[in-house]
């Protein structure tokens, strides 16, 4: 931890203040005890990557969830929220990451969903009617209020998501990424709003990956870096640079490229990719985007949420259907390969979700470890149970699973080795590529560590390995070669000597002004 | 009950050791124990109930049943549903009685008689053509299998009625001089005073068994029952597989529609009525989740006899038969509630992550849209 507060608020605006809060999932600790104020009438934003602890914090203090240990201050006095809704009461409101919108529902049966406003003859719709128009109205934009949510583009919904937090008349509100589908005018007018509301004297807590964007509209900035309060700040006196220098840190060392041996052929390559929204037909989520791995060599996917690294990677593996463009493995088109056939040839995906995509959770850790290479323990028609037994311990011994052996069940493993088992499951049908979509999500430094340095060893002995992740730190471990994708496509390219600055200014997370800017650098590097 | 698969704890339910232990024993045998729980409280309710020949008469009552609920277990264990399996049983009964009394090829003036044999197989591949349907219908092209079966229901129930003008086929016995003969075999010969029935039910489970725990398509039903997306991802031919289990459902079914119309030597184009609901009801007496993944043979065809030995005891003791509905419908609704007592244990699973996970269906809505641009500053 290298930075001291740099700044301490005077006592008597602090509104709501967070104590020493800790909270564990299982064996991981999402927050280390944080000590967080809120400030009267002010903005504050708190910064941080991925898995941070941010949300976690927001949840605590919206009382979506409870912290293992800490204590909550309301003006002086201790309080502890049973539910979303008594935090709502007590004027606490959030605006979630991920809408909460009932698509099926109309703007204004969302915004008053759950204290609908009851009239002589049940609901007083044309009151609700009324005060939506003027929500709009404040927040300038022009929605009725009988409009299904499902018919609204994103940017939409999310507004409709912040007159239903505004609608509420909350002392404190938290917006945890507010902006990330509004258009820079719906974001001007946002930040009117919050204006106009810090001027009424409701606090404001800001969430937003966007730090150029945060720092315009923030008077204080807390830092958040694996858990903990790094930094603490008034807005007057911190730069971008000093925001990326706290959120950063001196990291828990991941690896470093492995070196002393030559790449061999391209193993998998990428020509002119196109992928189609699946919502509209004319947008593509990754824009004509080639790339090239050969075999011993890592490559690092980095860029925001919603750059289109997951939905390359997926069709690089063959559960999306690419639009335009080919996929090449040593060579040979396995554009129309099912999953089945393209993991036959050796290309295989360690999913994003692992709960989701990776593991089934009805099968011990020993059948989900064999469950892509079936095909080599099958004698005549029946499986030698003896063949895969040891392959199952050969498995968990190569990737340092640590159970109670391949009888236990899947859900008694930590994150971290349950990763780990997705990972052996995939290295056990020998594959000669090998995709993982954000590998380190969910998982603690140290299983992180050890994943890496397993890809890295693998790397040595031929394997082509794309890691995709939204943590810069991890770009700088064990990748040769450090790939932004921005908005469907490659916005940079950088060897194994970037700056964690020059990363994050690629992905669009700092601000950038000219995108050609990156092309040229591109072209430039190449 | 000559399941031969080796002992397997629901909670780890793959490459289990063989190993016996009587914790195990008591989780998974909450079935079990009712059965035998029934069986005493009848011995001791009626002089009649315990008898070796009593419990081969109910036997051959279950294996009808027990068969079905094989098939649906399969389903069942993908995740899906075979509502159809009641209808198939009665079409493939017509069908049987159809070609037993010849089939007229008017285009060259003979009618043909088919052995006994041929029309068995033919029977199952009827079977496997309604699943092929029902697996098509719900695999491609993505009706949900609650629908389509039940829509099969219907279609199959009525091409049954259809053929014979809703009359019953009652010469099913052959003629000597046509060489088809035997038809009756299946319903009433005994194999060492075991009836047939009840053999082939043992057989198909001792298959089933076999399927489930030896083979890669067991581990790829278990797998893409317990999460479709994980084992696509694994390489696992999902599609394949669900096709795959509900033809085996709809064999069961043909099976067991020639051993009911052999036992009542009569083919009813109603044959089989809401049976389909009995098998479920057996499958989920023996522990199958009907979520997908979890479940066994063993347990399922303990279910069948927990049901058959019940309804059977109730009719000796002379309870009502509408009390005997009442019983089975409480068996079901208790059986699912333990089910859902022990599987609600390990469902939820500590999120390890900070961060909420992101689908990437919002990854994707959100590249989607216009407005991502940012050019603040």
């Amino acid at each position: 931890m290298n930075a001291a507060p740099e700044f301490e608020p005077a006592a008597g605006d602090t509104v709501l203040a967070a104590r020493h809060i800790v909270k564990t999932y299982g064996g991981t600790h999402a927050l280390k005890g944080v000590n967080f104020d809120i400030h009267r009438g002010k903005v504050t934003t708190l910064f941080g990557e991925n898995g941070a602890g941010k949300s976690t914090l927001m949840k605590i203090l919206s009382g979506v969830t409870t912290p293992t240990s800490g204590s909550i201050e309301l003006d002086g006095q201790s309080v502890s929220f049973s539910s979303a809704s008594d935090a709502r009461d007590r004027g606490i409101s959030i605006i979630h990451q991920e809408l909460s919108l009932a698509p099926n529902l109309n703007v204004r049966d969302n915004i008053f969903m759950g204290r609908e406003i009851r009239g002589a003859t049940g609901v007083d719709f044309a009151e609700e009617a009324r005060q939506t128009r003027l929500l709009m109205a404040d927040l300038e934009e022009d929605i009725d209020p009988l409009t299904l949510v499902q018919d609204l583009r994103l940017g939409q919904q999310q507004i409709v998501e912040i007159a239903r937090a505004l609608s509420v008349d909350s002392r404190i509100l938290i917006m945890d990424e507010p902006t990330s589908a509004l258009s820079a005018t719906e974001v001007e007018v946002l930040f009117n709003v919050i204006r106009d509301l810090t001027a009424r004297g409701v606090s404001i807590v800001y969430i937003s990956h966007h730090l150029e964007e945060a720092l315009q509209i923030t008077d204080y900035a807390v830092v958040l870096r694996d858990g903990a309060i790094t930094a603490t700040a008034n807005a007057r006196h911190i730069n971008l640079e000093w925001i990326v220098r706290n959120m950063v840190g001196e990291n828990f060392d991941l690896g470093s490229p492995p070196a002393g041996y030559a790449f061999g052929e391209v193993a998998l390559s990428v020509e002119d990719v196109s992928i189609a929204d699946a919502s509209s037909s004319e947008r593509s989520v990754v824009d004509r985007l080639s790339l090239e791995v050969r075999s011993g060599e890592i490559v690092c996917i980095y860029g925001l949420m919603g750059a289109g690294r997951t939905e390359l990677l997926e069709c690089i593996a063959g559960r999306l259907q690419p639009s335009g463009g080919r996929i090449l493995l040593g060579g040979n088109d396995i554009s129309r390969l099912s999953i089945a056939e393209r993991i036959a040839r050796g290309l295989v995906l360690v999913p994003e979700d692992r709960q989701r995509d990776g593991l089934v959770q009805t099968m011990s850790v020993g059948a989900n470890l064999s469950l892509a290479s079936i095909g080599s323990f099958v004698r005549g028609m029946l499986l030698s149970r003896s063949q895969e037994r040891s392959l199952v311990h050969a498995s968990i011994r190569d990737v340092h699973v640590k159970s109670a052996g391949g009888n236990a069940p899947i859900g008694s493993l930590s994150g971290g080795n349950q990763q780990k088992v997705v990972i052996g499951k995939m290295l056990t049908t020998n594959p000669k590529v090998m995709l993982l979509d954000e590998p380190s999500r969910g998982i603690d430094i140290g299983a992180k560590a050890e994943v890496f340095r397993l890809l890295g060893e693998r790397a040595t002995r031929g394997l082509a390995v794309v890691f995709s992740t939204s943590e810069v730190a991890e770009c700088l471990s064990i990748a040769h070669r450090i790939i932004v994708m921005h908005r469907g496509r490659i916005s940079a390219e950088f060897g194994a000597d970037a700056t964690k600055e020059e990363i994050m200014t690629a992905s669009g997370e700092a601000v950038v002004s000219d995108h050609e800017e990156h092309r040229s650098h591109h072209r430039d590097r190449r | 009950m000559t399941d031969a698969s080796p002992d397997r704890s629901r909670s780890r339910p793959r490459v289990s050791a063989d190993g016996f232990s009587l914790a195990k024993l008591l989780l998974e045998g909450r079935a079990f124990f009712a059965l035998i729980a029934i069986i005493i409280v009848f011995s001791l309710l009626s002089p009649y109930y315990f008898s070796v020949g009593n419990f081969l008469t109910m036997a051959s009552h279950v294996a009808i049943f027990g068969i079905l609920a094989v098939g649906m277990l399969l389903v069942i264990l993908n995740g899906g549903i075979d509502l159809s399996v009641g209808s198939t049983l009665g079409f493939s009964g017509v069908i049987a009685g159809f070609l037993m009394q010849g089939v007229q090829l008017s285009t060259f003036g003979v009618i043909l008689y088919p052995p006994v044999w041929v029309v068995a197989v033919l029977v199952c591949v009827l079977g496997a053509l309604v699943g092929l349907i029902n697996g098509v219908l719900i695999a491609w092209l993505k009706v949900p299998a609650f629908v389509a079966t039940l829509g099969m229901l219907y279609v199959v129930r009525g091409a049954a009625l259809l053929m014979t003008n809703g009359l019953t086929y009652n010469d099913l016995g052959g003629k000597p001089e046509l060489g088809n003969t035997g038809f009756e075999w299946l319903g009433f010969n005994r194999l060492l005073d075991i009836p047939i029935g009840v053999l082939v039910m043992a057989v198909i489970a001792l298959i089933g068994s076999i399927i489930l725990n030896r083979t890669a398509f067991g581990r790829w039903l278990y797998a893409s029952g317990g999460n479709e997306r994980a084992a696509e991802l694994s390489g696992v031919p999902v599609k394949h597989v669900q096709v795959s289990v509900y033809m085996l459902s709809g064999i069961c079914a043909a099976v067991a529609g020639l051993i009911l119309s052999s036992e009542l030597t009569s083919a009813g184009p109603t044959a089989g009525t809401s049976y389909e609901l009995t098998a479920i009801a057996a499958v989920v007496i023996g522990g199958a989740a009907l979520t997908g993944g979890r479940g066994n043979i063993r347990g399922t065809l303990v279910g069948a006899f927990v049901i058959g030995f019940l309804s059977d005891g109730l009719v000796i003791i002379g309870v009502s038969a509408y009390w005997q509905t009442v019983f089975t419908g409480a068996v079901i609704v208790l059986a699912v509630l333990l089910n859902a007592i022990q599987y609600r244990r390990r469902v939820k699973l500590p999120s390890p992550a900070g961060s909420p996970p992101t689908s990437p269906q919002k990854d994707k809505a959100q590249t989607a849209d216009p407005a991502l641009e940012k050019t603040a500053g």
